[in-house]
């Protein structure tokens, strides 16, 4: 390949440069009704999954046709996106903050039939391009992370557990008969990166071997007061090893303390802990953060470890559809998974879910432990 | 013929849910055939060594990519990630797999013609490969050379008139709800505001000068639609003061069954018939509202705008007009030292356009002028506020203590006092005190 200069001069690197001018302005972008009717919405209505209509005081409708997407996308997919755009919606499309597409139309038809084009497209392998829901009382797109793709400190691979979970739930992103939404989300690492520690259900990345220290190298790599004060149980000091011969300044690690976190490899590219057998998946679930009826809340673990089962992760899915199926069973309307969990009490949720409940699910972290166990006679058999 | 063999990877082109395994093949084909004749900037394969890579993740349930990475664009601290495969002979399509965050127009409205340019910069000098969008906000090209980065960066500033993201200890991307674009619970202009602060701070984003990450995000109303109050160190979420509207007849045609509640958001299954008091007045968590004699009627005064009733009900209940925000700070992810949701710091605010949001940004300021001086390394605010106390965050910021800045009082009589608020200060003298009190 022969380089191709964009006009850039390296010899003359800040000529010509612009810096510091931020995002391109939204209403560029506005498709004509919204940029008409902007902060004059009167109400909307969801018409059937995936499809939502606003009306604006003036009178005017803006319909919605919301379909699924991988997050993970090629050019090629963009432009497809563009080509449907240029054809149904003037031009214009945007992203939800669940990696979801909307198309923007006038017309209720138009909506429709643009609903029944997107349902039509297919990857070559058989999967849908453009799958139309993720409206209302049902499971919408999985918020989610980097994963084997790109990242260097996970625990466990992002696209393919959420493709195996999308395809487990599919009838629930394609229909509205939950009790209430249902947020999947999934983080590779206990980084958590994403809305993790705020879903209902959350699927995420854990080691359970301690790290491996590169004497040799460590301190040449890193700060080693900065690896020390990244463990939040304090399983990490400086030392001195002796290598054949040979001094060098390092870390111990007091493996008995360290829980695998791995947040001293973040900072020192010596401490590396990935390992195929030890790492998996930790299921939590119950979080939220609407403050609709109750207030938000953290998911809460409910298991500690589902062995990595790659390319798809039979276990794993097999426990999430399990923890929704009972849910949407026995929860109320407009009841999201965490209240019901703690109006028919957390014992009751293992029993229901036929969860094995194991010493690694209580709190041991720190004084706010103490507040998670249970002062009270309260319980149910 | 592919490349590399992926039994594995092609596995997960199967099933309804739009398979990235598939998605990725595409673009390798594409780039092979080569249509526009592009004479590619980064390896032609680089889609298919992905695959290659990737498949030996699965294969050994591990990552490999190389610790870190440390490349970026002149000018900047930040905004690229680094990255470099572990097995670069191998997969040399990816030896060099940097990502590139580009900033998103706020509520990620885009038309074809910005979009299709992007691509084509991407197309020609990256992967092919993109996440639309990180969890932060940023539209991410994913995937290419070093080289290649500062070409990337003039194009985009220079033909599309669009910036770099945030990465490292500064500013990150900020991001809102779609607000008032389409939406009729929006109680401020989310995305004007997230525009606003992030082109009035693009120097906190571009150039790390904090002690560690720190997040805006903008929620128009209390369902979160952006996750602010979990996701952001920093969250704007709208509310308001005064009554709820409420539009009788309206009510009284949900409750003949003439409207579907919660906008038909339930319409897959039968729940029976609307149900006011079971599904609206009861569950309402301050017990403030009582339906009676066909209307619904609301203590305004007691109402927590939870937003239940507004969301059962959207076209009969409207939110109130004096709108404004409440600001709520600390949320963070477990590392270090545990999760946290934002906690209230300022119960309401106007976002003031007019005045350029000056009263927000004074509290911004505040607040970073405290958090810049006194937290440690690699602390988040949130982590701050813990080590030295909500109290001393509201008095850096400006505000008054407030029965709304907690959940419960104190359970422990562990009290500070400073030696000024108490009569006689803390000078004593023991002799003074040996004259009352023998030893």
């Amino acid at each position: 390949m022969a380089f191709i200069s964009s006009g850039y001069n390296p010899s003359k690197p800040m000529e010509g440069r612009i810096s510091d001018i931020g995002p391109r302005h939204f209403s560029e972008f506005l498709p004509p009704v919204i940029a008409k009717n902007f902060g004059k919405w009167e109400y909307h209505e969801i018409l059937e999954p995936g499809v939502l209509c606003h009306t604006a005081e003036s009178g005017d409708k803006a319909y919605t046709v919301r379909c699924g997407s991988a997050r993970l996308v090629s050019v090629s997919y963009v432009r497809e996106l563009c080509d449907i755009a240029d054809k149904f919606c003037g031009g214009h499309l945007r992203f939800t903050t669940r990696n979801n597409v909307e198309f923007i139309l006038d017309d209720k038809q138009a909506a429709l039939d643009l609903k029944a084009y997107l349902n039509s497209q297919k990857f070559e392998g058989g999967s849908y391009k453009f799958p139309v829901g993720g409206t209302g009382a049902g499971v919408t797109n999985i918020v989610h992370t980097q994963g084997w793709v790109h990242c260097h400190t996970p625990a466990t691979d992002a696209s393919g557990t959420v493709k195996v979970t999308m395809d487990a739930v599919f009838d629930q992103f394609q229909d509205m008969k939950l009790p209430a939404p249902v947020r999947i989300s999934m983080a590779c690492c206990l980084n958590m990166c994403g809305a993790v520690h705020c879903s209902d259900i959350a699927i995420l990345g854990v080691h359970r071997k301690p790290p491996l220290i590169d004497h040799e190298y460590l301190d040449n790599l890193c700060e080693i007061p900065l690896a020390v004060a990244a463990c939040p149980t304090g399983a990490v000091r400086p030392t001195k090893v002796e290598l054949e011969g040979k001094t060098y300044k390092t870390v111990a690690i007091k493996e008995e303390r360290c829980m695998f976190c791995g947040n001293c490899y973040t900072m020192c590219p010596s401490l590396p802990l990935s390992d195929g057998e030890g790492d998996g998946i930790a299921i939590m679930v119950g979080g939220k953060i609407s403050n609709r009826i109750t207030k938000p809340s953290f998911s809460k673990v409910v298991v500690p470890f589902v062995p990595n089962e790659p390319p798809r992760w039979p276990t794993m899915t097999k426990v999430i559809k399990k923890i929704l199926e009972v849910y949407a069973e026995e929860a109320n309307k407009y009841e999201r998974l965490g209240d019901w969990a703690n109006r028919i009490g957390w014992e009751r949720f293992f029993e229901k879910c036929e969860l094995e409940f194991s010493a690694h699910l209580i709190d041991d972290f720190r004084d706010p432990a103490y507040y998670t166990w249970r002062q009270t006679t309260q319980f149910k058999w | 013929m592919a490349k590399h063999k992926t039994p594995l990877l092609d596995q997960l082109e199967s099933g309804p849910w739009p398979s990235f395994v598939s998605d990725i093949k595409w673009e390798a084909e594409n780039r092979a055939k080569n249509e526009k004749g592009l004479d590619y900037q980064v390896a032609v394969d680089c889609p298919e060594d992905l695959l290659g890579v990737l498949e030996m993740s699965y294969t050994d349930g591990e990552t490999h990519w190389k610790h870190g990475g440390i490349v970026g664009v002149f000018g900047y601290g930040g905004g690229v990630i680094g990255r470099y495969c572990d097995q670069p002979e191998m997969f040399p399509g990816v030896a060099h797999f940097h990502t590139v965050r580009v900033a998103q127009p706020m509520g990620m409205w885009y038309k074809t013609d910005f979009l299709r340019s992007l691509m084509d910069i991407w197309d020609l000098r990256g992967s092919g490969l993109t996440n639309m969008h990180g969890a932060t906000g940023d539209v991410v090209l994913l995937g290419t050379s070093t080289p290649q980065l500062e070409e990337i960066f003039w194009e985009l500033t220079h033909n599309l008139d669009a910036d770099l993201g945030g990465s490292g200890s500064n500013l990150r991307t900020p991001a809102s709800c779609m607000g008032m674009s389409r939406c009729e619970y929006a109680c401020y202009d989310a995305q004007e505001l997230c525009y606003n602060l992030t082109m009035e701070y693009q120097d906190e984003l571009h150039r790390p000068a904090f002690p560690y990450k720190f997040k805006f995000k903008f929620d128009g109303c209390p369902n979160g639609c952006v996750a602010s109050i979990a996701r952001s160190d920093m969250a704007f979420i709208g509310t308001f003061k005064g009554a709820i509207k409420i539009d009788q007849e309206v009510v009284a045609a949900y409750v003949g069954g003439e409207i579907a509640p919660n906008a038909g958001a339930h319409a897959g299954r039968d729940w029976g018939a609307f149900d006011i008091k079971k599904e609206v007045v009861d569950l309402c968590p301050s017990q403030c509202l009582s339906y009676e004699d066909g209307k619904l009627v609301m203590d305004h005064k007691e109402c927590v705008r939870c937003m239940h009733c507004i969301n059962t009900m959207p076209q009969a209940l409207k939110i109130g007009d004096e709108r404004g925000l409440s600001i709520l700070c600390g949320a963070k992810a477990p590392i270090l030292d545990g999760p946290q949701m934002g906690s209230l710091l300022v119960p309401f605010i106007e976002a003031d356009k007019d005045d350029d949001f000056q009263a927000i940004k004074d509290i911004i300021e505040n607040v970073w002028d405290w958090w810049m001086d006194e937290g440690k390394n690699r602390e988040r605010i949130g982590e701050t506020m813990k080590r030295l106390g909500f109290a001393a965050l509201a008095d850096a910021a400006g505000i008054a203590a407030d029965p709304r800045h907690v959940q419960e009082p104190r359970h422990n009589p562990y009290i500070f006092w400073k030696a000024d608020d108490v009569k006689g200060g803390w000078d004593r003298d023991l002799a003074a005190f040996r004259e009352r009190h023998q030893r």
